[in-house]
């Protein structure tokens, strides 16, 4: 073996040069994961939150007190008329009931949260004066891990990132290499240039391991997001998307002179995406017409692959034609990328 | 004799398609030996760099012949030549966050044969700064690592464009102490300046562009001998009566040991091949005109005195900073 390999060198300068860079590792590590976080915190899944009732002051209103003592369901409390008419007002309650031989249920029907409780209270009131449900029920509460957004979501921000990645770890290294005139004095050496372009996509692929880590232990630890299917079929998905969205970065990044040249191209390369693509909900949303456009886009298919072995835990060959598609992006924005790239 | 490299009849028109091309080069004939250090000496965008960019093989020439180590840039030799010419090209910037030695490395593993990466940190003594990040290096000590990649390779053809612009003195005579190294070892310089000093210490042959040609080719010496005498007399002239002193050029001409008059600002500059015959007749010549010396001083010709005498021009700052 050779003291100075070409490959090697190149490819631990990548290495060197990215981890030297603390913003290079917050973009790509830091940044997803405090946006896992923030979301998962936004979107948690709550409690059931009480029901706020206020009891007009009056001799039956300890009657009333009483016999909702043992439904957990409200937050009880008992005001004057005119307290009572406030808090309403100002949304502190959601209900205002009046004890007498009629209960009068004053709340406003235009907000759900007071509906609900007009409902509920009334159910828990009647019952509680004796009256008798003619068929007899049983709740069974299925919140369960991998129906909750924060499961929808992990997927779609693993897909982000790794189309984020791609694009800006090729991109912009090859753009900011031609900008500091290196590319040229690279050329003007006997280097290969595929040794050149191989140690990119291979520094790519192994900045996706971290970065699979991260967002994936990161909604496990943090969120209880379980991974129903297989951890090598999810890695193997992330580096054909990471090497796909490489060959996209190289050819955004072709003839770009200018950081702000570069930076632009990105952002429209990737604002569709960001939209269309079912990060933050699903693309189905959209109606039929865009789905051809939006089916087309590579992290469409990245996002839907992942999410499938992620959430439902579907297997690698349910994933082939999706993985095909997302090959076919990567292949020809190389092979393109390579026929008009310019060194100098 | 063997030739490092040659060119003849280059021409270089940048932006052909456009209203208003740009001739770089208008038939540049070059022959560059093998063992010297060759001079490319002229202002800003006279086609120096051009030159030296179409010889390394990143540029096109729009039309001539080019030949390097024997080989031509044609697809097929392109890395034989490659790999025995090193580069140091203007204002490249090498990663900031890599170490020299991690960069001295890199430039070695892409050739078959060369010098170990910590011989070449000593050449350039970077010995102390070998483990820092590049962005911790002062101009000089960047410009010594571009250099010093451009040596890793050990290239028997060595490509320097404008190695010492900007730099202070000291980093300047570091700089021509390791150029100097490479003609001991008798292999070949390109170096292109615009420092007229520069090319009389460094090189055996320049050749003065002006304009996208060459208009002076030879030693530095022959180059000063052409322009005839190796002294330079300058001097004003103010008249006793106090009146502005008219005197023509012929009045200096006829003077004994002087070859060549002209006017240099307010007064004169001469050239001389033996001051202590031209001087006394000097004075004696003013003295019989009533005029008088206000200033003199005498120098060696320096290639800046060729460039004048050639081109008419001065290759003064404000003309390199303009172009």
């Amino acid at each position: 073996m050779k003291k100075y390999h070409p490959t090697r060198e190149l490819f631990l300068d990548r290495m060197r040069t990215f981890y030297r860079e603390p913003e290079a590792i917050f973009w790509t590590y830091g940044f997803p994961l405090i946006l896992t976080i923030l979301l998962g915190i936004a979107f948690r899944n709550r409690q059931p939150e009480l029901i706020d009732v206020a009891i007009e002051q009056s001799p039956a209103a300890a009657d009333l007190q009483r016999r909702l003592a043992d439904n957990d369901e409200f937050n009880l409390s008992v005001l004057d008329p005119q307290q009572c008419r406030e808090h309403l007002r100002l949304g502190k309650v959601a209900i205002v009931v009046r004890p007498g031989d009629v209960l009068d249920y004053q709340y406003d029907p235009t907000r759900p949260e007071s509906a609900m409780a007009r409902a509920k209270l009334d159910d828990a009131l009647q019952r509680a004066f004796g009256r008798t449900d003619p068929t007899p029920v049983k709740n069974t509460e299925v919140t369960e891990p991998g129906a909750r957004y924060i499961d929808f979501l992990i997927p779609g921000l693993l897909g982000m990132n790794l189309m984020g990645g791609g694009l800006w770890g090729v991109g912009f290294v090859v753009t900011d290499m031609r900008v500091r005139k290196l590319l040229r004095r690279l050329i003007a050496t006997p280097m290969k240039k595929t040794d050149f372009l191989f140690s990119l996509i291979a520094g790519r692929l192994v900045f996706t391991i971290p970065e699979l880590l991260f967002i994936l232990g990161g909604g496990l630890l943090l969120f209880n997001v379980r991974v129903q299917g297989n951890w090598i079929t999810i890695t193997f998905i992330s580096l054909v998307g990471a090497v796909s969205f490489a060959g996209l970065g190289l050819l955004v990044a072709s003839r770009a002179e200018k950081i702000e040249t570069i930076s632009g191209l990105m952002n429209l390369v990737m604002l569709p995406m960001w939209l269309f693509s079912g990060i933050f909900f699903s693309s189905e949303r959209f109606p039929d017409v865009f789905q051809p456009f939006i089916q087309a886009l590579p992290l469409t298919q990245l996002i839907d692959a992942l999410r499938s072995v992620i959430v439902e835990g579907g297997t690698l060959i349910d994933q082939s034609a999706r993985l095909l598609i997302l090959l076919a992006w990567g292949g020809i924005s190389f092979l393109l990328a390579l026929r008009i790239f310019r060194w100098t | 004799m063997t030739l490092a490299a040659c060119c003849r009849d280059l021409r270089k028109r940048y932006d052909a398609k456009k209203k208003n091309p740009v001739d770089a080069l208008v038939g540049l004939d070059l022959e560059v030996r093998t063992g010297e250090c060759f001079g490319l000496l002229g202002p800003n965008g006279a086609g120096k760099t051009t030159t030296v960019e179409i010889l390394e093989g990143l540029l096109k020439p729009t039309s001539g012949h080019v030949e390097v180590l024997g080989r031509k840039w044609n697809g097929r030799e392109d890395d034989d030549i490659r790999q025995r010419i090193g580069i140091s090209l203007q204002d490249t910037r090498l990663s900031d966050k890599l170490t020299p030695r991690e960069t001295l490395s890199l430039f070695r593993s892409f050739y078959n044969q060369g010098r170990e990466p910590d011989d070449v940190i000593r050449m350039v003594n970077l010995n102390e700064k070998a483990d820092a990040w590049i962005v911790k290096l002062s101009g000089g000590q960047k410009q010594r690592l571009a250099v010093a990649c451009a040596l890793v390779g050990d290239p028997e053809l060595l490509f320097l464009d404008e190695p010492t612009t900007g730099l202070d003195p000291q980093s300047r005579r570091e700089l021509w102490d390791i150029i100097r190294e490479q003609r001991t070892r008798a292999r070949t310089t390109i170096i292109t300046t615009h420092y007229m000093d520069e090319a009389q210490r460094l090189c055996d042959r320049v050749a003065v562009v002006d304009h996208g040609k060459i208009i002076a080719l030879g030693s530095p010496d022959e180059l000063i001998r052409r322009i005839g005498g190796e002294h330079v007399v300058e001097f004003d002239l103010i008249r006793h009566d106090g009146q502005s002193a008219d005197v023509d050029i012929d009045f200096f001409t006829e003077l004994p040991s002087v070859n060549g008059a002209r006017p240099e600002g307010d007064g004169f500059s001469l050239t001389v091949t033996q001051p202590h015959l031209a001087l006394p007749a000097l004075i004696n010549k003013l003295q019989a005109r009533n005029l008088e010396l206000a200033r003199l001083t005498t120098r060696h010709v320096s290639l800046e005195d060729v460039f004048v005498t050639l081109t008419g021009r001065r290759l003064t700052d404000e003309e390199i900073s303009s172009n």
